[in-house]
């Protein structure tokens, strides 16, 4: 019997279906939000070790639970709305950043078969869910009523909007060659990618280039640096989250961890493998699927953090000249030649 | 019964946001009202079946459209008192097109016979076994509908031309950056060493 199963025997079909998809969902995120806790601290260790620093190591054993202390600080303050401000807006903005940061988890699958909401459409989901990413930031730029968050806000939604067609044009071409919309298609689509030995699409030649160009379009669209243009410390004090104090702010800072941890899932599912390991070997397949992933979810936070730590802030024309004149001709090209691999040297479209 | 709350939830919503587009005084408020109903529409189609209609509704309209609408909208100086002061003036005109608009729909639909275009054209059959209906619209879309999708892609490619066309000027004395010729610049093509004599100078 399955695990809905179970609570439909105990609370009948519409409650017990109710109940058992609570807990499915608070199992998803309450490790995230933990996940988060650690990325935070992760970051700042690998951004100090970068630079010679010791990082956070005062608050409980090697600094592990800094990220807990700034957040009971940031509960504890006072939550100051602007005077000018538009209330509603202002105050939903925060809201909305957090609230899809989580909802993007639903289709995430850690596992064979462990995954929340197996999609038809997943991959649109993940799609449309990161594409509505950019409200919350446009939102809290437009109602703080001030000049910094509004260039900010700005910014970030031309930003999003540009690295979002050629993001849509590197799904297509991975959808092309899965044959599907659902991620743990696309996942199993990649077992013995290459010569049957290596699992994941980075290893294939085919879809190599656009695994480069999904990586630097991630960092875009979860503005890290060197493209955290809508938060500019240097230029803007920090964007769109200037007007914000308390928990606002930290459902801002929250909610774009979750989805640079997000992205740090999505690499590995799309990419490297998901829950495979990276080579076809048998041995390899006793380590469980879920250690697998979260292992490679590691490894992508790190070049995350590592990128940060070493790449300087790109000006916004050249991030704007990035996007449209070399992502987005680049990535239309690639879908083209994939497509046409597929068609004429595999019987996938026979 | 799950089915019949969802539909009233997403209608009624739906319903509620469309009004408050036009009621709401501040037009960002109305374009994040419209950006409600674009999400309650997607709504009511997964409640059809159609999780890819759905899917780019939210991606095509919410993801990309309603966010240019945002961004031109916020920018916008707008002096509300000069906004309403004008609205006796011109509800007279308000009405009169209101009316044309209502009749011509109520003609429309008083002639509206169901099913008598597809009685014509012949109806599209549900998806085959084992096909999703993703794949099916993707099959229909390139065959038998290939005409009128393709003329709709050069309709909106058209529009695209004539926008960069009337936007587009050439900029005399703008100083470019190009980034090729900086990544091919070595050492040895920009840095020279010399020694000069005491009393000379160096010629560059």
């Amino acid at each position: 019997m399955t695990f809905t199963g179970h609570f439909q025997g105990w609370f009948g079909a519409g409650w017990g279906w109710f109940a058992a998809n609570l807990i499915l969902v608070l199992a998803i995120v309450l490790p995230v939000m933990l996940g988060v806790a650690m990325a935070v601290y992760a970051d700042r260790k690998i951004w100090a070790a970068m630079q010679m620093r010791r990082g956070p190591n005062v608050v409980g054993p090697f600094g592990l639970l800094q990220t807990f202390a700034d957040a009971a600080k940031l509960f504890l303050k006072e939550t100051i709305i602007p005077s000018g401000a538009s209330r509603g807006v202002f105050l939903l903005a925060p809201m909305i950043s957090f609230v899809l940061a989580l909802a993007i988890w639903a289709v995430m699958p850690f596992d064979a078969g462990v995954v929340l909401a197996d999609l038809n459409v997943g991959l649109l989901y993940i799609f449309a869910i990161s594409s509505l990413g950019v409200y919350g930031i446009i939102m809290s730029g437009w109602a703080s009523n001030s000049k910094y968050p509004f260039l900010g806000g700005l910014r970030s939604a031309a930003q999003m909007v540009s690295y979002e067609v050629s993001m849509g044009f590197i799904l297509v071409s991975v959808m092309l060659y899965a044959q599907s919309f659902n991620l743990s298609d696309i996942v199993m689509a990649q077992k013995g990618n290459v010569l049957g030995i290596l699992n994941g699409n980075i290893f294939n030649p085919l879809l190599f280039p656009m695994g480069i160009m999904f990586f630097i379009t991630a960092l875009a669209e979860t503005n890290r640096p060197p493209f955290d243009l809508p938060e500019a410390d240097s230029e803007l004090v920090a964007g769109y989250q200037i007007e914000y104090s308390s928990m606002s702010f930290a459902l801002f800072f929250l909610g774009e961890y979750a989805n640079v941890l997000f992205m740090c899932a999505l690499i590995p599912v799309l990419f490297l493998g998901g829950w495979l390991p990276p080579f076809d070997w048998w041995p390899l397949y006793y380590i469980p699927g879920f250690v697998w992933m979260l292992a490679k979810m590691a490894f992508m936070f790190f070049v995350f953090a590592w990128v940060k730590a070493t790449v300087p802030r790109y000006r916004y024309d050249q991030l704007m000249r990035l996007g449209w004149k070399v992502f987005l001709p680049l990535s239309l090209f690639w879908v083209v030649v994939v497509s046409g691999w597929l068609m004429f040297f595999t019987d996938k479209f026979a | 019964m799950t089915a019949v709350l969802a539909f009233y939830l997403f209608a009624g919503i739906l319903l509620t946001a469309g009004t408050m587009v036009i009621l709401s005084k501040n037009p960002v408020h109305s374009v994040l009202w419209l950006i409600v109903a674009f999400f309650n529409a997607s709504g009511l189609f997964i409640l059809l079946g159609a999780e890819f209609l759905a899917m780019l509704l939210l991606i095509v309209y919410v993801g990309a459209v309603a966010v240019l609408f945002l961004f031109v909208v916020m920018m916008l100086d707008i002096d509300f008192a000069e906004l309403r002061a004008g609205f006796m003036r011109h509800l007279p005109v308000g009405l009169a097109v209101a009316a044309i608009i209502l009749t011509e729909m109520l003609l429309a639909v008083g002639v509206w016979q169901p099913g008598a275009g597809v009685a014509i054209y012949g109806a599209v059959g549900a998806p085959p076994v084992g096909m999703s209906n993703t794949q099916w619209i993707g099959s229909l879309l390139y065959t038998r509908y290939l005409f009128v999708f393709q003329s709709a892609g050069l309709v909106l490619l058209t529009s695209m031309i004539g926008a960069i066309v009337l936007t587009h000027r050439q900029r005399v004395g703008t100083k470019r950056q190009n980034i090729g010729a900086q990544v091919a610049r070595t050492p040895a093509s920009a840095v020279h060493a010399e020694k000069p004599k005491v009393g000379e100078g160096v010629a560059l």
